[in-house]
């Protein structure tokens, strides 16, 4: 029974919201300018960021399936003009769910060779990710896939960054190794100046560190270090950069160095308490996240302060 | 004499009008003006206003367990990396300090309807807005920001004015902090050439019950000249990348010193809600009787 609830609990990750009651199919979404050509999407899982422009229409993320008719829909009040891109910041479904729908609703455009010989060439909008988001959703012939063919990405990338230039400004999909996952990406549009972070980074609770799909604290770190680089606060400490989280308000870089202090912090605690010898159920035990809990934890299960804190441990202590 | 009597009659509402202003016309609204350039007087808690207070130094205020454990892993050595030195008193701590304080109204041209009370405060050079026009708060996806979004309204003569989407930011600038969750409630009283600022800050994070603060400030006469206060980081310690200055819990190595300073227990230092009423004066004197 117990090795059931387990493997259902796993079954069931990538399609958790992270520190937040998911969506009901009566939810409302809520659409918000972030600045330049880009808007946030709430309310339907993760947060989605939408690029509008006179080429197209450019989508960071696709939320849960459940919503994606209103997301869709969210998106053509934004712009008539056709989505031509969608890209993944990570595997998990809160932020992939609406891959098919949202990919459906758009088109590529093919050369004249291209659609003579394959009709459905131009069919749907392409869509981007690490190459380990297409791993972990797809599966080798003969064996199930934990997502339908329709939702997985239709380009990849291996490492480092891809680079698009759409509605008149450079997009960057910037690989995180190792981070919430093994797949995340951070979406920066260089002259709207936004950054689009997935669950690296979240107002909502404490980071997720999917140990299963190859995320670690270091790797999470590195990534909050890396996005703290890119971003610039503006005249007075305040603005300038726009962080899109993966769950959660729109932020700067004075709400980033909160976060990533805050996670440094706890992994410098759980550290020591290696060092000093102690056991998984003696740190988790210890409240080395009291300071934040009543921000970032969830009261119980899912997202709590003693997961996170085993997640670092189990992260950081010499394997036996 | 009836004639004169009529033309008495019709003239006496133009008159009434006249009397009221010289538009003609100037119906009484509800508030007062606070308009002008207004000074803090630092007759209360000049100490801790001023240069700064004392490290471990959290008594009267109402924290949390969490938030006294934040304090206390709190490292002054924080201000020498980059990113947290031009880092703005929040909206809930910024009357604490000094600074010139400019006040005015935007109002609808047109129909002159008050919409927003505006404030300047020079230091950290903040432009503040105080909506009086009745609009909603924004969603919480929106941006959070160093003064918050506020909305007004006249209480009589007090204005009081509601703010949420706040940053995090100090409760007490040695390491206490509030949360991005919290809500703060303000009263702007004006007497005469007197202003009293009245603040209740709220954050069941961090605060066990709300945070009650007040200053005064006197109106300036003297026009304000460069309030300006820019600010540029600068690598102060070269430090690993991602470096957090923090102290591991238990390690803290100013935990006495506020306490041995004044000669209380480190207990009454670390703060909570019962330090700041005066019945814990009584509770002190017990303990130390003992």
């Amino acid at each position: 029974m117990k090795i059931w609830s387990a493997t259902i609990f796993l079954a069931c990750l990538p399609a958790i919201s992270f520190a937040q009651a998911p969506p009901s199919a009566t939810s409302e979404v809520e659409t918000l300018k972030v600045q330049g050509n880009v808007y946030l999407i709430t309310g339907a899982g993760g947060n989605i960021a939408v690029q509008v422009g006179g080429q197209g229409v450019l989508v960071v993320d696709t939320g849960l399936a459940a919503m994606s008719d209103k997301v869709v829909a969210a998106i053509r009040k934004l712009s008539d003009k056709p989505i031509q891109y969608v890209i993944n910041t990570h595997v998990h479904a809160d932020h992939t769910g609406g891959n098919d729908a949202v990919r459906k609703a758009g088109l590529t455009y093919v050369g004249a060779n291209v659609t003579g010989n394959l009709t459905d060439a131009g069919v749907g909008a392409q869509v981007y990710a690490q190459n380990n988001v297409l791993k972990r959703m797809s599966a080798p012939t003969g064996v199930q896939a934990s997502v339908p063919f329709g939702s997985w990405p239709t380009e990849t990338f291996l490492s480092g960054r891809k680079q698009l230039f759409f509605n008149g400004e450079p997009v960057e999909i910037i690989h995180q190794p190792a981070a919430h996952t093994d797949g995340d990406s951070l979406v920066v549009f260089r002259r709207s100046d936004v950054v689009v972070t997935g669950d690296i980074f979240v107002t909502t609770g404490y980071p997720f560190i999917d140990l299963e799909r190859g995320g670690s604290i270091q790797g999470e770190i590195d990534a909050l270090n890396n996005i703290m680089e890119i971003a610039v606060p503006g005249l007075q400490d305040e603005g300038g950069t726009y962080i899109v989280p993966g769950h959660g308000h729109i932020c700067d870089q004075p709400d980033l160095l909160e976060y990533r202090d805050m996670v440094t912090i706890i992994r410098d605690r759980v550290q020591a308490a290696i060092k000093k010898g102690m056991t998984l159920e003696q740190v988790k035990a210890a409240g080395l996240t009291k300071d934040y809990d009543g921000r970032y934890s969830a009261k119980s299960g899912f997202g709590t302060g003693e997961m996170f804190v085993e997640a670092i441990y189990r992260g950081l202590a010499p394997k036996k | 004499m009836k004639t004169r009597m009529a033309g008495v009659i019709l003239l006496a509402p133009l008159a009434c009008a006249l009397a009221q202003g010289p538009g003609g016309y100037n119906p009484v609204g509800p508030g007062v003006d606070l308009a002008g350039n207004w000074g803090p007087v630092f007759h209360e808690d000049a100490h801790e206003r001023g240069p700064g207070p004392e490290l471990v130094n959290y008594l009267g205020l109402p924290i949390t367990d969490g938030a006294r454990m934040y304090g206390l892993a709190w490292d002054a050595s924080r201000f020498t990396i980059p990113e947290h030195q031009c880092e703005v008193h929040i909206v809930s701590y910024i009357y604490r300090g000094p600074y010139n304080l400019r006040i005015w109204e935007d109002r609808d041209p047109v129909s002159q309807k008050l919409i927003a009370i505006k404030q300047y405060i020079d230091n950290y050079q903040q432009t503040r807005t105080i909506w009086m026009d009745g609009r909603p708060h924004p969603s919480e996806a929106a941006p959070h920001t160093w003064m918050g979004f506020s909305t007004g309204k006249w209480d009589g003569n007090i204005l009081t004015v509601f703010t949420t989407h706040l940053k995090w930011g100090w409760i007490r600038r040695n390491g206490l902090r509030h949360t991005d969750q919290a809500t703060l409630t303000e009263h702007f009283i004006r007497h005469g050439d007197h202003l009293t600022h009245v603040s209740i800050l709220t954050d069941p994070a961090t605060l066990t019950e709300p945070l009650i603060k007040s200053q005064d400030l006197l109106l300036r006469l003297q026009n304000g000249q460069t309030w300006l206060y820019p600010c540029e980081p600068v690598v102060e310690i070269e430090r690993p990348r991602g470096t957090v200055p923090h102290f591991l819990p238990g390690e803290n190595p100013f935990l006495h010193e506020f306490a041995d300073l004044y000669k209380i227990p480190v207990e009454a230092a670390l703060g909570g809600a019962a330090t700041s009423y005066p019945e814990y004066q009584a509770q002190l004197k017990k303990a130390g009787a003992k």
